[in-house]
């Protein structure tokens, strides 16, 4: 769930045509481009693709964080494939958002001085190995949660970007799982850093989902247009309930006390998350949003001469093809 | 045809895989920090191929030396002395210029060595450069149309390049120069000769840099002493230290 709290747009557009745009939606029509839309749909899908794109940006530095540093050959080979899949992510969404009429630039400046945003969990650190493994399982288990049912979400374009991100997203759970099954299998050391994962990433991994929208006119909005296709808890409930045994298998403690099965939900209560710590995440007081920002800003910065040479150059060889012509 | 002494062909195979392990390494720096969402899939891209690279070159290199070392023990568990990386894939990446820089003078002479490879007498080479050859031919590609997009486009990038290009080309000589173990390689039928992959090199690279309106240096200096082992640069200690951080903290771990 790389899109958090995304506002949905109030529309005040002609009734008649709403009704008709709604009627296709009901019907399980896919919207593309260039096809009438309320103007709330549009800057609610950019809202909303632009910050799925941009985490998946972001998401690069967490676990780039560790590709110098993978233990093996392997590893280092898988880390680097799942990181460069998440940058071609964010170029599909970047692509499915251009067709709403929103530049991939504009939307990177609107990162980076702080106009859009992108997930909460990214702005936690990775400070040892099994944190690579943990991301893998937890973050990308539950950014699959959201995604899998978004490959039917009315919007053709970031529908089909969504079915070509989950084909990926599924290999990086599994391979998150297995860097943990091999650390919970390990060493003494191997098996207190996994749990230590664990302890730091679960309740951020759940705040992935956002608070509870039970009460959000947004969300009812949003899911009326089918760009958003569960409420937040049931998402958060669905992963917890897939992920507690899984946590069981590799002998590791979820950090929760009260977690507790309820046979008569079929599902399992748990804690809530710190939602205050949540917000003070979102607005900039992350443990690493600093840091994330900081970084994205000295790529862009840093990169500008390269953008204007090979623009300065594409320039030079079409001029000097006309000319030739 | 000569029978290879294994030892020189150990320090062959290491050669190949720890330009390509170090050079994956520095690449792999990049991630996420590139100037442009296609450079940082390329980088990556390009970083992946040289780690798979390093898996094969060096797993036959620790099979050719029959200690039951494996391809990891060998990235990750010697020290500097022992690594035969040319200095030039070891230096740092500097600003994106630079890198590139390194990259399409590393790729010219990597993609001359590997085609020859391919017709090495020993099947185990001939089939790891048959792999990688076409993997580097689109490195080499990607790199020097990327060098001549930022030689011919702003005035700083013009600048930028050339600093980088003034800054490495001592690093080109020493990948030409054979030693003892390299004229083992070519009287096995093994290797090439290294002197005859220098024409073809110097004519892609003059092709290239005319069109990048790149001044190639003059003189024909070259720094020595990574392939040989004798002097790395002080920058190898460094990239070691991250690289082989888990391993050595935690001895006998797997992972």
């Amino acid at each position: 769930m790389y899109a958090q709290m995304v506002k949905s747009e109030a529309t005040q557009e002609d009734p008649e045509m709403l009704a008709a745009f709604q009627a296709r939606i009901d019907a399980g029509e896919k919207i593309e481009p260039k096809d009438w839309m309320p103007a709330g749909y549009r800057k609610t899908l950019i809202r909303q693709i632009g910050q799925h794109a941009h985490s998946e940006i972001v998401g690069q530095l967490p676990e780039g964080n560790w590709i110098t540093r993978a233990p093996t050959l392997e590893r280092k080979a898988i880390l680097l494939a799942k990181v460069q899949d998440e940058a071609g992510h964010g170029l599909y969404l970047y692509c499915a958002a251009e067709t709403l009429g929103v530049t991939r630039d504009e939307m990177t400046e609107m990162l980076l001085d702080g106009r859009m945003k992108y997930s909460s969990i990214f702005n936690y650190p990775t400070l040892t190995w099994a944190d690579m493994g943990a991301v893998g399982w937890l973050v990308d288990g539950a950014a699959i949660m959201n995604q899998v049912p978004l490959q039917r979400t009315s919007f053709g374009p970031y529908s089909r970007a969504m079915i070509r991100v989950c084909k990926e997203e599924s290999f990086h759970q599994r391979q998150g799982y297995a860097v943990m099954m091999k650390m919970a299998q390990g060493t003494p050391a191997q098996k207190a850093m996994a749990q230590n994962a664990l302890n730091r990433l679960w309740f951020p991994s759940l705040m992935m989902f956002g608070p509870s929208d039970a009460d959000s006119t947004h969300s009812v909005q949003s899911m009326a247009w089918k760009i958003k296709m569960n409420t937040n808890d049931e998402l958060r409930q669905k992963f917890v309930d897939q992920t507690v045994p899984q946590a069981e298998y590799l002998g590791l403690t979820v950090p929760d006390e009260t977690l507790n099965w309820n046979a008569e939900k079929g599902g399992y209560d748990f804690a809530e998350p710190d939602w205050d710590e949540f917000f003070e995440v979102i607005t900039g007081n992350g443990p690493c949003n600093t840091e994330r920002l900081a970084a994205r800003n000295k790529a862009w910065d840093d990169g500008k001469w390269v953008r204007d040479g090979l623009l300065a150059h594409a320039q030079k060889r079409k001029m000097r093809k006309v000319a030739a012509e | 045809m000569a029978a290879v002494d294994q030892a020189h062909l150990f320090t062959f195979l290491c050669r190949m895989g720890d330009n390509t392990l170090v050079l994956g390494h520095r690449v792999s720096e990049w991630c996420g920090h590139a100037p442009v969402l296609e450079e940082d899939i390329a980088l990556a891209n390009t970083a992946l191929d040289l780690i798979g690279q390093t898996q094969m070159w060096l797993g036959l290199a620790a099979k050719v030396e029959g200690k039951d070392r494996t391809a990891d023990d060998l990235a990750m568990l010697r020290d500097v002395w022992d690594f035969r990386n040319v200095l030039l894939v070891e230096q740092p990446n500097g600003d994106f210029g630079q890198t590139i820089m390194r990259q399409f003078l590393f790729d010219a002479w990597h993609l001359a060595m590997l085609t020859a490879l391919t017709k090495s007498t020993n099947a185990d080479v001939a089939a790891i450069a048959a792999k990688s050859v076409k993997e580097v031919q689109y490195h080499v590609e990607r790199a020097g149309d990327t060098v001549i997009g930022l030689g011919d486009g702003t005035t700083e990038s013009h600048q930028r390049m050339q600093k980088a290009l003034d800054l490495l080309w001592p690093y080109v000589g020493e990948m030409f120069v054979p030693d003892p173990v390299d004229d083992a390689m070519a009287a096995a039928g093994i290797a090439p000769d290294l002197t005859d992959l220098r024409g073809d090199y110097d004519a892609l690279v003059a092709s290239v840099l005319a069109q990048a309106t790149l001044k190639t240096p003059e003189g024909s200096f070259a720094h020595k002493g990574g392939k040989s082992g004798f002097q790395h640069s002080e920058h190898l200690g460094h990239l070691l230290t991250q690289m082989q951080w888990l391993q050595r903290a935690y001895p006998g771990a797997s992972w």
